[in-house]
């Protein structure tokens, strides 16, 4: 069984490896002269003003929440799903009752305005 | 020979054959997508590279990609911009473990399949957050916060209406899959499964009309701003890379991979060969993408956030509890 995720990590070694090869090749081609006006932040042609990293809007934050919860409740339909057919209908009732639980969170979010960007 | 060296030398073999696929893939589908916009535009597109066709417009594009001297701003985050092209091209490159090309052309069969890919392809969204973050550019930070946004709303729907043909199927296994749908293509009982993966997978690739991470004309491209040359061409081979990979993972799950379609007469399936249906169901797909990303404009975010949260993620749940309520009439029917 561990024997098929060799190919995994072979793959992921490679795939790793590969952006270095062609970079290094690449390095052997491509002019290199940097000035400190090429070496700027672009902004248009503009100096740029301040900092970019600033504090972003609260609400990106919000639905990152809500991601969490809704990703966590896939992983949990993903066996569920494998199984349907042995569980029968005591597993799909029990399912959605569990997905209802959570659509009743949706909802709750979506009242209370969460998912208004304006 | 040891046996560990042999299973070593196949995986390298198999490795290096994928990547040579990813590489050649991007090369083609730059080519094709400039000529099929180009088309729909009433343009010629590239034609003098390669006449009359322009096919070498893409080799032509590389050489000049690698001798691009590569500058790096002078205020970035070292670490996380040297980073960035790599984080996102290995996903792009290891989701095609486990796609089934054909019957016996596969890497490697994982029993988990379907999730592997799901937690896989979940890394390109940290690799455009490191870029945009990293290259300290109002433009590219903006660009990775709606990113950051936009994949978390749609991958909760592109995860949940994978469910439906696991359902169905009974399997994670991408291989196995593909043998349920031997009597007939899930698309035919899945139709909102299907419409929910391929709009919210146009989405996870950040295409038109959910291109808003590099919207050209009001953040000039988005998180990879500041890269260029190689650098700035891996997230190029990572985006089409991956826009393979959906269709190919799209193919298989709703358009019977490899299968022909279940109503030819045996004899008529014989004459083609497994991996060629599947990859023209799957190029047939890259091409509708496209055809939609030349077609219609670029929605807002707000709208983008509302159409995922409030209509997708909803019928993809609705999905689930319909495919599960319908199961004994599917299996009554035979079609099952």
């Amino acid at each position: 069984m561990p024997a098929q995720y060799v190919d995994v990590v072979v793959f992921l070694v490679l795939a790793g490896t590969f952006p270095l090869i062609t970079l290094a090749f690449g390095y052997l081609l491509r002019p290199k002269n940097p000035a400190p006006l090429k070496r700027g932040i672009y902004e248009c042609g503009e100096i740029p003003v301040g900092e970019a990293r600033i504090r972003f809007d609260i609400r990106y934050y919000v639905f990152a929440l809500l991601f969490v919860v809704f990703d966590v409740e896939a992983v949990f339909i993903y066996p569920w799903g494998v199984l349907f057919r042995e569980l029968g209908w005591y597993g799909f009732v029990v399912m959605m009752l569990f997905i209802e639980v959570l659509v009743v969170g949706l909802i709750y979010a979506y009242r209370k305005g969460a998912l208004r960007w304006a | 020979m040891p046996a560990w060296l042999v299973t070593l030398g196949w995986a390298v073999l198999k490795a290096s054959l994928i990547l040579g696929f990813v590489l050649f893939n991007a090369l083609f589908l730059v080519w094709w997508e400039r000529k099929f916009a180009a088309r729909i535009q009433s343009r010629v597109g590239p034609q003098r590279t390669g006449r009359p066709f322009g096919y070498l417009q893409s080799m032509a594009d590389v050489f000049k990609l690698l001798s691009k001297e590569d500058v790096v701003p002078a205020r970035v985050d070292r670490w996380m911009y040297v980073l960035a092209p790599i984080v996102i091209f290995v996903p792009a490159v290891l989701v095609y473990v486990v796609v089934p090309f054909g019957p016996n052309l596969i890497v490697q069969d994982l029993n988990i399949g379907i999730l592997y890919v799901a937690a896989v392809t979940s890394f390109t969204m940290i690799a455009i957050v490191m870029a945009g973050w990293a290259a300290n550019n109002k433009y590219s930070v903006v660009s990775a916060m709606r990113a950051a946004a936009q994949l978390v709303a749609y991958e909760v729907p592109l995860v949940l209406a994978v469910i439906g043909p696991v359902m169905l199927a009974g399997t994670l296994s991408l291989q196995g899959i593909v043998r349920a749908q031997e009597g007939l293509w899930y698309i035919v009982v899945q139709p909102l499964g299907f419409l929910v993966f391929l709009t919210a997978g146009m989405a996870e690739l950040n295409r038109a009309p959910f291109d808003l991470s590099e919207a050209e004309s009001e953040l000039v491209a988005g998180y990879n701003i500041e890269y260029s040359g190689m650098r700035w061409s891996f997230f190029f081979l990572a985006e089409f890379s991956n826009l393979v990979a959906v269709s190919a993972i799209a193919t298989t799950l709703f358009l019977g991979g490899w299968q022909a379609p279940w109503f030819l007469p045996a004899a008529v399936k014989g004459l083609i060969p497994p991996v060629v249906w599947f990859l023209a169901k799957t190029y047939f797909l890259v091409t509708v993408i496209m055809w939609i990303r030349w077609t219609l404009p670029r929605v807002r975010i707000d709208q983008l956030l509302d159409f995922g949260w409030k209509f997708l993620l909803p019928v993809s749940l609705a999905n689930i509890a319909l495919t599960g309520l319908l199961f004994p009439v599917l299996v009554r029917l035979g079609w099952i």
